[in-house]
């Protein structure tokens, strides 16, 4: 059954849009990611507008993000105060993209630069998160004791906050800086910024895997809703008959997706999350590598 | 009273080259994009209204042609560039119809002249105006004809020669299909007759596309009241967030 989406002007099929909500609902859920990277992409593929893609992938991260932080909120593994920080750093950061996002667009090959940063983010932390939680599993096969998280630089700045739910107490600073660099590119890349935030959370921050997936899922509703706003009002392009379609799906597999989260081991979680960002990262390499079918494209500029 | 007996002249003179006159009907007069849209055919018919016999050499030829609202269109060219394909070069195209066919009774060359085809801008290539490209490039025309291929793939452009049926020299129709990606505005259907290259008679008509119901009421308020607009995509997807997730606990305790 065809779709005609409005705002897009494009008719596609139904039940491919609802399986796709589908599948990135349930990875929101396993991984807190938002799963822009992925649905960004793959509406592309179905030629979608990418103007109209960028700005309802946003809103539908909105959907698929409350619902899985309810869940999560139901098992206590989100840390609000955590999220509260991050958040106020994301939306500085959200704001500041925008501004760099349009002062790109006026010099041309912003679309490029996109591709670029994705290609680099993605590879970048699905490579270190893999060989992390590679060694991580080695480790905890040989039966040996996993190491005591160690105070290092971040330890020693001021504005210290106690975050009981992540068992941190830690200066504001750090989340706050994570916060709104995730933001920003965000707001380039047009993604809700899970998959840097969440090895962001790990690794720089030390929050345990469980509280990590929760609290970004939190933050991440509400950089999303600011970007869909954002998007709404400067480029008119959400296309909220699309987004209904493709959240229907993406709430029903965010259920699904945090149940199988909740029985699979951290470092079993982290792997998969690792393999999927390269696999994306991968795919959209080869698209800049190989010699396109057609060296031609049609603009946007001028409709 | 003098510009009476003019035009009452003129027409007199006129009389014998309008010989042969078209009139046209179409299936429908608008299409209407709702939720379930998914391409639209439109039949158009006619017939050769006239005084004298009908002429056998030439042969009378027909050809139809149904263009989309025009607009200015950006075609880029990649290169590569430290390994990478990067987009290089870009010619903006003037004008060119958002969607373009044109059927014809016979095969192209045997319908119309080149002189003819540059003066009513009936080819798909001839529709497209594409005034000047930038200095630095050389070959424009490849854009012009990447446009065309690129649509083509798209079913946004069809060139269909042989696809009018034309009955005695006298009525004729043919079906243009529009596919779902259409876009909105005034589609202006053109009924040509030629004899021998040249254009005898001509007569256009009008095709509303437009969107109704839902789509045509979001689409409103996205372009009037973005801010409204916004809010209510979020509350909806919040509304369901918080839904599904509700109903899952029911299903489960349930």
């Amino acid at each position: 059954m065809q779709i005609y989406l409005p705002i897009a002007e494009v008719s596609v099929n139904i039940f491919l849009l609802f399986g796709l909500g589908g599948l990135v609902g349930i990875l929101s859920g396993m991984f807190g990611v938002g799963g822009g990277f992925l649905i960004t992409p793959l509406l592309f593929f179905m030629g979608i507008p990418p103007a109209v893609a960028v700005a309802t992938g946003a809103n539908q991260i909105v959907a698929s993000s409350v619902s899985g932080v309810l869940a999560h909120l139901k098992r206590r593994t989100v840390d609000l105060r955590m999220g509260t920080v991050l958040l106020c750093g994301g939306l500085v950061g959200a704001a500041l993209g925008v501004w760099i996002f349009n002062l790109l667009k006026q010099l041309g090959q912003v679309d490029l630069l996109v591709r670029l940063c994705y290609v680099v983010f993605l590879g970048i932390i699905g490579g270190l998160m893999f060989i992390e939680s590679l060694n991580a599993l080695r480790r905890s096969k040989k039966g040996a004791v996993p190491k005591r998280r160690h105070h290092g630089w971040v330890h020693g700045l001021p504005f210290k906050m106690r975050f009981r739910t992540s068992g941190l107490y830690i200066s504001a600073i750090p989340p706050l800086l994570v916060g709104l660099s995730v933001g920003v590119l965000s707001a380039i890349m047009g993604v809700g910024g899970g998959f840097i935030m969440v090895p962001a959370m790990i690794y720089l921050l030390g929050m345990p895997t469980k509280v990590v997936v929760g609290t970004s899922l939190f933050q991440i509703i509400f950089v999303t809703a600011f970007t869909t706003m954002a998007h709404a009002i400067t480029s008119q392009t959400v296309d909220v008959l699309l987004a209904l379609v493709l959240l229907i799906g993406g709430v029903i597999g965010a259920q699904f997706g945090t149940a199988i989260g909740t029985r699979l081991k951290a470092e079993q979680l982290r792997i998969a999350l690792a393999s999927l960002v390269l696999l994306v990262c991968f795919k959209l390499a080869l698209d800049l590598f190989l010699t396109p079918a057609d060296l031609y494209e049609l603009g946007t500029g001028g409709e | 009273m003098m510009r009476a007996l003019l035009l009452l002249l003129l027409s007199l003179v006129a009389l014998p080259l309008r010989a042969e006159e078209v009139v046209m009907g179409l299936s429908k007069d608008s299409v209407n994009i709702t939720a379930d849209f998914d391409g639209s055919e439109i039949l158009i018919f006619g017939a050769v209204k006239r005084e004298a016999p009908i002429r056998s050499d030439p042969p009378l030829q027909v050809i139809v042609t149904v263009a989309g609202p025009v607009t200015p269109a950006t075609v880029w060219r990649k290169e590569r560039r430290l390994g990478i394909w990067v987009n290089t070069d870009a010619v903006e195209i003037d004008a060119a119809p958002s969607f373009y066919a044109v059927a014809t009774s016979a095969a192209w060359g045997d319908v119309i002249s080149e002189v003819e085809d540059l003066r009513h801008r009936v080819s798909v290539a001839r529709a497209i105006r594409s005034v000047g490209a930038p200095m630095n490039i050389e070959d424009s025309q490849s854009f012009t004809d990447a446009l065309i291929r690129l649509r083509e793939s798209k079913g946004l452009y069809q060139q269909r020669p042989n696809t009018v049926e034309l009955r005695d020299s006298t009525l004729f129709d043919t079906a243009i299909s529009m596919p779902a990606n259409i876009v909105e505005g005034e589609y202006t259907t053109r009924v040509y007759l030629t004899r021998g290259g040249r254009v005898v008679s001509q007569h256009a008509s009008v095709i509303q596309v437009g969107k109704v119901g839902l789509e045509r009421w979001l689409f409103n308020l996205s372009r009037n009241q973005p801010p409204l607009y916004g809010l209510l995509s979020l509350v909806i997807a919040i509304a369901a967030g918080w839904g599904a997730s509700a109903a899952l606990r029911a299903l489960k305790s349930g």
